[in-house]
């Protein structure tokens, strides 16, 4: 007690988890759903009514109310603030989901993004206008055709399965300009491929044929040799692959994919691994995609946005879509027509993600040369660092060879514990930390993929690796209950998936009335 | 590098414990004859006020719209966006977290994303939305595919008055999967019968309204035609602030409904990133693309969301998906979802009024402009005009005058015979002195350029 009669020591009470009135523990706090505490008439913005004016929207005019609630400035920013405070994040911990990439996202590019002659600049306006933007665009196309050794890059594509869309059409392209397109339907996938790859494959009509890797995690050329034939146009590839392991044998797959006269599509997500120590252009790659929200640390805003340039070989370059940036005398202009040349189309309005093509670009300037090739390094080195860290306690599919950025373990080493990967993984989160990726690749059992990224210092990693050790210890030890019922500690426990699959509710409706 | 926390004594130490000499060892499956043993050819690193400064010079040299009356729109509009939206934005737990795999620590996202889709079902009349696509461009593509797989068919009939940049989109989409796409002729007085283009063999038409053009169409009798031919209807919408004054895309009987929510939220930022709506009927759910939050509960029986129906998507299916989409644009998805809580159905429709007052105005004054007609008899936030002379011409002009007047239709439609159209834009951000600076502008540029 101090002298006014406040207690300055905790009491010796016993701790118990009592029902709280409000449902918030502390800082833990529910939030209800803004139709449930907004109202039709509240508004969070003062807008002044236009003097009287003559309509002219006829008979369209909306005569039926909408149902959008509204809430005051200070509601809603309570709102948001309060639901983001249940999402785990970069800024906040390890963050090591493989083959995702979740790097530090510097501030810095947020500021410069928003600079008005960037986010305040519209996509149609005057080239004459727009010619910083420009030069931007075309110094960033710049950097990535020097980090790739490719011949043309698009900017355009969205996101990585935009890019490995963009990159397929070319593809395609190119082998309806040999009469080819009909007759070369097959794509060549390994079985470890991102989802994404036969989804794309597909979107172009194309079809997906299986090739195996080796018992060592990588695909032989002989097997790829195996299954080419006259009616495949393309294999797609990903390097590093998602086993977190460099596809040592890639030089001769693209050697006999050129042979048999298909093109090589390579899924470049896992491009943080080799910068500054091999480029896709002299492995034989004749079309990459790059996550700029990966490689280049544009954040990923809990889903997007984010963007994904294609780089292209020579073979491939005059296919690339519209817009392309082109030089007319000291100026920069844009060729926004695909008719007017052999590109193979368009795959969305306007120009791209300029706002990722900013934050990007002053990330590149900011490592430099030197920093992107150091990055990979510590990326590489980190990733390595946990896998032999953890190699006595946990299963690694492919014994003790060395990864690239990632790192990749398996079940066996829970078998005789009753426990799977998910109850690990969910024991991560009481510990603090977002779970690796789960369940991926599928060529694994019960695959756990470990990217640490070079944005974690020495003493972060050896926390995380302790802790992991302390867990996979009292999984294999037999402390069940621990992981069968993690997380505890979490916003929310083990969520029901089944129902809300069986019993979709994907949007709010009034309740009936009682 | 200041991003960088391994030092030196680190790296040693790390390398010690992998048991490897060299950095390079871990880099031992490259093939030797492809590692790269120079240095990259790019500048070393630069300090954090050398980049603010080397972006900062080539920010100078663009027109911020803010920075000059400014009338440009066809898909893109300079909104105010609230200093809230782009804050909480950038809260590090929204900003820097994943798609939300993991939901027990992703509520934040989930919740936002779940009323996100409630916003977007109610501001399109329609049933279901998704958690986001691309842009409106990619939307409308997606949507047209979605047709395809409900139909079983693979014709689709783009109306004249759609965006001809989403019409580029979808072209290429179809003549990449050998599907039949008839572009209707560019139509700027809205007089295309597009029923008569509806035949048996068709899975949709595409149809945006407020139209490229900026006339407001009435899409129930387009949308009774093509179910007559068991077709649906995709209407696309470029300017979401119009839904606050016109019929819904789902009043008006359409099936799907997709467009770019840009206007809502964020800013122009050259084309990119926007966020893509995407809406459709119930019956067709399982048909959608894209991610989804949905409502369950969790181990205690807490209300909960979490991302559902996976068993559409590429991850699961693989070439059986419904798309292939996998990160699309949550953080623009929050911003739109942050500033239409922030407008309420009060504010969205006080904005609307007001975005169509500054139109109804400009059209007005410009079509008082000796030699200039509007053509729209309806329309929004948005018209189209004709003058004597070449549209490109003047708006470079213009331009040179510090105006932005708006976009020549022979930007982005060449050859169409459309040289003397010009399509112009109004909304909340332009004053009646922007206006009237316009119209004495283009007066002038119209008496001292050559007539046709």
């Amino acid at each position: 007690m101090n002298s006014h009669g406040r207690p300055t020591r905790p009491a010796d009470a016993e701790p118990t988890r009592h029902a709280t009135f409000t449902g918030n523990r502390g800082l833990d706090m529910e939030e209800a759903l803004i139709f449930e505490t907004g109202r039709l008439d509240a508004t969070g913005v003062d807008l002044e009514a236009p003097a009287p004016f003559s309509s002219r929207l006829g008979a369209h005019a909306r005569r039926e109310a909408i149902g959008l609630p509204g809430l005051t400035e200070p509601e809603a920013v309570r709102h948001y603030a309060r639901l983001s405070r249940n999402n785990y994040s970069i800024d906040v911990g390890l963050y090591p989901l493989g083959s995702c990439t979740m790097k530090h996202n510097p501030r810095l590019n947020e500021k410069v993004a928003r600079l008005p002659g960037f986010a305040d600049l519209h996509p149609l306006q005057p080239v004459s206008t727009a010619q910083g933007a420009l030069a931007l665009i075309e110094a960033l196309a710049e950097a990535l055709l020097a980090l790739t050794g490719m011949s043309a890059v698009a900017m355009s594509p969205k996101a990585g399965a935009h890019g490995e869309l963009c990159g397929m059409m070319a593809i395609k392209a190119a082998l309806a300009a040999r009469g080819e397109d009909k007759t070369r339907s097959v794509v060549l996938v390994p079985d470890s491929a991102h989802g994404t790859n036969p989804a794309t494959a597909a979107l172009i009509g194309m079809s997906v044929r299986a090739v195996p890797a080796d018992a060592d995690g990588v695909v032989s050329a002989d097997s790829v040799r195996a299954a080419l034939a006259p009616d495949v146009g393309a294999i797609m590839l990903t390097n590093p692959n998602t086993c977190g392991l460099f596809e040592r044998n890639i030089v001769a797959i693209a050697e006999a994919v050129h042979v048999a006269g298909a093109y090589f599509y390579c899924d470049g997500a896992n491009f943080n691994a080799v910068m500054g120590k091999t480029r896709p252009g002299d492995l034989g790659v004749d079309a990459m995609h790059i996550n700029l929200h990966k490689t280049f640390s544009t954040p990923h805003g809990g889903g997007g946005p984010g963007a994904g340039p294609v780089v292209f070989s020579e073979r491939l370059a005059r296919y690339a879509p519209a817009p392309r940036i082109v030089r007319s005398g000291d100026a920069l202009a844009l060729a926004e027509h695909a008719e007017d040349s052999e590109a193979f189309g368009r795959m969305s309005a306007f120009h791209g993600q300029m706002g990722m093509f900013v934050r990007a670009y002053a990330y590149i300037l900011s490592h430099g040369g030197d920093g992107l090739k150091q990055a990979s390094e510590d990326a590489v080195l980190a990733a390595n660092y946990i896998r032999v860290s953890l190699a006595d306690l946990m299963s690694a599919p492919f014994g003790d060879r060395p990864c690239m950025h990632e790192a990749l373990f398996d079940d066996r080493w829970l078998k005789d514990s009753g426990l799977t990967t998910l109850d690990f993984a969910k024991a991560m989160i009481d510990e603090g930390y977002h779970p690796m990726t789960v369940y991926f690749p599928l060529v694994v059992h019960g695959a756990m993929l470990i990217e640490p990224t070079e944005s974690e210092s020495k003493a972060s990693l050896d926390l995380f690796i302790m802790a992991l050790r302390d867990l996979a210890m009292k999984a294999v030890s037999g402390e069940r209950e621990r992981f069968l019922a993690a997380p505890i500690h979490a916003p929310r426990r083990r969520l029901d998936e089944t129902r809300a699959a069986r019993q979709p509710v994907l949007r709010w409706t009034s309740p009936a009335p009682v | 590098m200041r991003y960088l926390p391994l030092d030196t004594a680190d790296r040693a130490q790390m390398l010690a414990r992998v048991g490897v000499q060299t950095i390079d060892a871990l880099f031992a499956d490259i093939p030797a004859a492809q590692r790269l043993t120079t240095p990259l050819p790019l500048a070393d690193g630069a300090s954090e006020i050398e980049v603010e400064r080397s972006l900062a010079r080539l920010a100078a040299r663009n027109v911020a719209a803010g920075s000059v009356p400014f009338f440009l729109g066809a898909g893109a509009y300079r909104h105010h966006v609230p200093a809230t939206v782009d804050h909480l934005i950038q809260r590090s737990e929204f900003l820097t977290s994943y798609t939300p795999y993991q939901p027990e620590i992703a509520q934040g996202t989930l919740q936002v994303l779940f009323e996100f889709q409630s916003q977007v079902a109610a501001l399109t009349g329609m049933e279901v939305a998704n958690a986001s696509m691309y842009d409106g461009s990619t939307a409308c593509g997606e949507a047209m595919l979605m047709a395809h797989r409900v139909t079983r068919r693979r014709k689709a009939v783009l109306s004249g008055g759609l965006h001809p940049q989403y019409a580029d989109v979808a072209a290429t989409l179809g003549r990449m999967s050998d599907d039949e796409i008839i572009r209707r002729p560019l139509d700027p007085l809205a007089r295309e019968d597009l029923a008569a283009a509806i035949d048996d063999e068709t899975s949709c038409v595409i149809v945006q309204n407020p139209d490229f053009f900026g006339n407001l169409r009435d899409l129930a009798p387009i949308a009774a035609a093509a179910h007559a031919k068991g077709a649906l209807l995709i209407a696309v919408f470029t300017e979401a602030v119009s839904l606050g004054a016109i019929r819904s895309p789902g009043e008006m009987g359409a099936d799907i409904a997709v467009g770019e929510g840009q206007s809502i939220g964020n800013a122009l930022n050259f084309g990119g990133p926007y966020v893509g709506l995407f809406a459709a009927r119930q019956k067709h759910l399982r048909q959608m693309p894209g991610r989804l939050a949905g409502e369950t509960v969790d181990a205690d029986g807490r209300r909960s969301f979490v991302l559902t129906l996976s068993t559409r998507e590429q991850h699961i299916r693989r070439e059986k998906a419904t798309s292939n989409i996998c990160t699309n644009s949550g953080l623009c998805a929050l911003a739109f979802s942050i500033h239409m809580t922030l407008l309420g159905e009060t504010g969205l429709r006080r904005l609307a009024n007001l975005n169509h007052a500054a139109a109804v105005d400009l059209a007005t004054r410009l079509g008082a402009v000796k030699g200039v007609s509007v053509l729209n008899e309806a329309f929004f936030n948005e018209f189209t005009i004709r003058t004597p002379r070449d549209g490109a011409a003047l708006i470079e002009d213009l331009a040179k005058r510090g105006i932005i007047g708006g976009l020549p239709v022979s930007r982005l439609a060449p050859g169409a015979g459309l040289d003397d159209l010009i399509v112009v834009a109004a909304t909340e951000m332009t004053t009646a002195a922007d206006r009237q600076a316009y119209c004495e502008a283009l007066a002038q540029c119209l008496s001292s350029g050559a007539t046709r």
